[in-house]
This record gives structure tokens, C-alpha cells and sequence, in this order.
């Protein structure tokens, strides 16, 4: 039994008055694809932005592929990570932003090739090389040159997955990644992930409202709600016959919205 | 009171040798203003509250005390602890420090413009705070803010003749130099005023170009 990648101990984050996460734990296996849904506000963005150091816990203890996140030894005790710490954690998780955020001063080529080249040493050649490989993976190839301007929503999120996934992270953290797309340009970037899901064994976490793409691409879907993790389980058990009272009502107001499931 | 072109011809020379250290303290304070004034920007957004606050207190007092205040304190003051330096080097100095101070807050605003989501990028491809700066922040920020910086440093052409106070031999002192030794005074300012004049206009068109050049701020 392989041991997880992520460990998530008792964390807490709060914003002011509010609590946002509440004393959640959580394990995520080596591979696993995992769904996080639930209602806004309910936290499941801000687990992946605390992942991705974007945010600071109040509370508890994450544990990424063996060695803690936001705390490192010293004298052998455990102290809170400085910053040469957490820019070493982040070597193994990548980000994909509902709004892109792609480099707009940069054409799409430079978007992908900045960080390893920054960060990682890697020769321009190189990175370049590497970069049209991953741009032909996301059918983006003919766009290396243009400026992210020019591109669709749904191209600029092929991209900034191309661009993630060129610094080869363990972890990828996909949050609500078509929610800003119009309806049209969704399938194109789903397309694109299931391919990763099933190309690579990266280890890839999902906050999304796609309920449909949920069931088909996750081993394991959480629901959340309130800061707590108030189901989880199989997509089919999930979707087709949740336990909670909670879930249900969940479920039934986002068909209701119009989403697939 | 006549006008005397004879006159205009012989302190001619002695006026362009002043317009040219004119424009060379205008050139030299906006680069050390630009410079100083990135500086400014950035120390005042450090987390470090000691830091941002003094930075804050600096440029508050450096705008609130008048630029001539400030150059006699650089050219007169400075001395009596052991630092002495030449009057251009003081004017520019001086220049540079009262602008950097007004163009901190051009900055400031450019860089609030930019996204939170840049930051967060940066960060989620792993640059370090200062690569963040250099390639993702700074190169968006500074685009749409060079036409407000130019008109700063149009405005600072215009003050330069304060420099005079602390006997940089510019446009203005020249011009005085000649006027005090031959008792006319219509000649030498009139044309003063036509330097500046040309020279700000020039310096207007460029702004425009500039604008139309940078001020579209691309979308994400």
C-alpha cells in the first residue's frame, strides 16, 4: 500500500470572523484523480489555493509527497516554512486558474517557456522543444507565436494547462478551469484533460460544477460544504445515490441550474 | 525698449551653452527620478511595515517641502557633514529625488493595476518574488504608466531654472549672467521663454505619440 501524496491534517484557515476550513483532513493518493464539488463558498477552492501556497493556513499540518508544506525541521523541530522552503514544495504542484492568467505581454510559446527557464535552468532550445511538444498535446501548436489576446477562452486554457504542465509537477490543481469559458469552448478543454488523465499518472485535483466530467474522470469525488467534507465516495455512489440529505439538495439545485450530470 | 537682433546673435551662444546643460539635467534627473522612484514603489509595497512606513514618511515629507528648499540643503547644507558635490551633480540629485517621489505614485498605481491573478501565476510556476518583479509585474506595469511619467518629467524641464539658485550654469542662469552684465533684459528672457516653449512643445508631441503607443493596456 503506497503511502499518500498529500496528507491533510486538521488544517484551518479563517478570513477574519469567517471560517472558511475547519479543522479538514484528507488523504490523496499517488495517481488518484480526485473531484472536489460542492456549493461557492463551501472551500473547495481554497484547499487548492492553500495547496498552491496562495494562501496560509491558520491551523494544522500538510504533508506533500513525504515532507511538510507550510512547516520544515529546524534543530529538530518543526518551525513554519520560509520562503526558500515553500519555493522548493512547489517544484511538485502546478496550477490551472479559472481565469487563465496566462502572461498577456507574452506570446504563447514565452507563457510556457518562462519558468522552466527561470526556475528550472533549462536551456532555451530545450525548453522551446519541450513547450511545442506540450502545446501539440493540447492542439495549440499553430498558436505558438500569437499573443494571448488573440486567443479564444478556451485556447488560453489549453495553454496555461500547456504551461503547467511544462514544469512536470506531481500534483496539478485544476480550479473550476472551464467556469470562465463560453459553453461552446468547454468541451475542447475537458477534452484536453481527460487525455491527461488518462496519458499520464499525475496525481490531479478538481474543483469543478461540470458534474458530468466529475463522474467520468475522477476515481473519487468529496463533497464539501462549509469547510467540511460532508460526503465522499465512488462517482457513480456519489451522483447516483448520495447518503447525505445535504448532498441531494446539492445535486438537485445544480441539475435544476442546468449542469449535466 | 527695442528688440536687438544683433544682441539676440552675440548671447546666443552663451544661451544654447546653458540650454544644453539644461537638457542634460533634465535627462539626468528623470533617469535618476525613474529609477529612484521604482525603488520608492516597490519598498513602500514591502510587507516589512518598518520598511513601507519610512518609505511612506520620506515621500510625504519630499513632496510636501518645496524642490528649492531641497536643493539648497543638497548644494549648501550637505557640505558642513563632509559631502560636497558639484552643483549639476546636487541639481540632478535634487531633481531626481523630488520626482522619483511623484513618480513612485505613478508606479504604485500601475502596479496595483496589474491582476492579483499575475501574482498568483507567478507564483504557481514557481518564480521567486523577484523574478515575479522583473518578468511578469514590472514589464505590464510600466507600459501604460510611461505617458504619465513623461508629463512628470515635462514638468520637471520647467522647473530646472531653480537650479540656478545653486549656480548650475543653465539656460536660466545664463541668461541672467548676460542680462545683469549689459542691463537688457528683453533679449536673454524672451528667448528663454522660446527654449522652453519649443522644447515643451516638442516634448507634448512625443507625450502624444507616446500615449497612443502605450496606453492600451491589453486584456489578460
Amino acid at each position: 500500500m503506497p503511502s499518500p501524496i498529500i496528507r491533510i491534517d486538521n488544517i484551518t484557515k479563517t478570513y477574519g470572523p469567517l471560517t472558511v476550513l475547519d479543522g479538514l483532513s484528507m488523504d490523496v493518493m499517488p495517481g488518484e484523480k480526485l473531484a472536489l464539488i460542492g456549493p461557492s463558498g463551501s472551500g473547495k477552492t481554497t484547499i487548492l489555493r492553500i495547496l498552491m501556497t496562495l494562501e496560509t493556513i491558520n491551523g494544522g499540518h500538510i504533508e506533500i509527497d513525504g515532507e511538510q508544506l507550510y512547516h520544515m525541521p529546524k534543530a529538530g523541530r518543526l518551525v513554519a516554512a520560509d520562503e526558500k522552503h515553500l519555493h522548493k514544495m512547489r517544484k511538485k504542484i502546478g496550477m490551472v486558474f479559472q481565469h487563465f492568467n496566462l502572461f498577456p505581454h507574452k506570446c504563447v510559446l514565452d507563457n510556457i517557456t518562462l519558468a522552466p527557464m527561470l526556475t528550472k535552468g533549462v536551456a532555451k532550445a530545450a525548453a522551446e522543444k519541450r513547450a511545442m511538444e506540450l502545446l501539440d498535446m493540447v492542439g495549440m501548436a499553430d498558436k505558438a507565436r500569437s499573443m494571448p489576446a488573440q486567443l479564444s477562452g478556451g485556447q488560453k486554457q489549453r495553454v496555461a494547462i500547456a504551461r503547467a504542465l511544462a514544469l512536470s509537477p506531481k500534483i496539478m490543481l485544476f480550479d473550476e478551469v472551464t467556469s470562465a469559458l463560453d459553453p461552446e469552448l468547454v468541451e475542447e478543454v475537458l477534452n484536453v484533460m481527460r487525455r491527461l488523465a488518462a496519458e499520464t499518472d499525475m496525481t490531479m485535483l478538481l474543483v469543478t460544477h461540470e458534474m458530468g466530467f466529475a463522474h467520468d474522470f475522477a476515481d473519487r469525488v468529496l463533497f464539501f460544504d462549509k469547510g467540511r467534507i460532508v460526503e465522499e465516495g465512488k462517482p457513480e455512489s456519489i451522483f447516483k445515490n448520495p447518503r447525505q440529505e445535504r448532498t441531494q439538495t446539492f445535486l438537485r439545485k445544480i441539475i435544476a441550474a442546468g449542469h449535466r450530470v | 525698449m527695442e528688440w536687438d537682433w544683433t544682441f539676440v546673435w552675440q548671447i546666443l551662444p552663451t544661451l544654447l551653452q546653458g540650454l544644453k546643460i539644461t537638457i542634460l539635467a533634465t535627462v539626468l534627473g528623470a533617469l535618476v527620478a525613474a529609477v529612484f522612484g521604482l525603488v520608492l514603489a516597490i519598498a513602500r509595497r514591502s510587507h516589512n511595515a518598518v520598511v513601507s512606513r519610512t518609505v511612506g514618511f520620506f515621500a510625504d515629507f519630499i513632496r510636501g517641502t518645496p524642490l528649492l528648499v531641497q536643493l539648497y540643503f543638497i548644494f549648501y547644507v550637505l557640505p558642513d557633514i563632509g559631502i560636497r558635490l558639484s552643483p549639476l551633480v546636487a541639481g540632478v540629485i535634487g531633481l531626481g529625488i523630488h520626482y522619483g517621489t511623484y513618480a513612485a505614485e505613478v508606479y504604485r498605481a500601475g502596479i496595483d493595476n496589474v491582476p492579483r491573478g499575475q501574482w498568483e501565476a507567478a507564483r504557481a510556476t514557481n518564480l521567486t518574488t523577484r523574478q515575479a518583479w522583473i518578468h511578469v509585474i514590472l514589464p505590464q506595469a510600466i507600459p501604460p504608466m510611461i505617458p504619465a511619467l513623461a508629463n512628470y518629467f515635462i514638468a520637471m524641464f520647467k522647473e530646472t531654472p531653480l537650479l540656478s539658485a545653486i549656480t548650475v550654469l543653465e539656460l536660466m542662469n545664463q541668461a541672467k549672467s548676460v542680462a545683469n552684465s549689459s542691463y537688457r533684459y528683453i533679449e536673454p528672457m524672451t528667448l528663454v521663454g522660446v527654449f522652453f516653449l519649443v522644447i515643451s512643445l516638442i516634448s507634448v508631441v512625443g507625450l502624444r505619440f507616446l500615449e497612443n503607443r502605450y496606453a492600451r493596456v491589453d486584456e489578460r
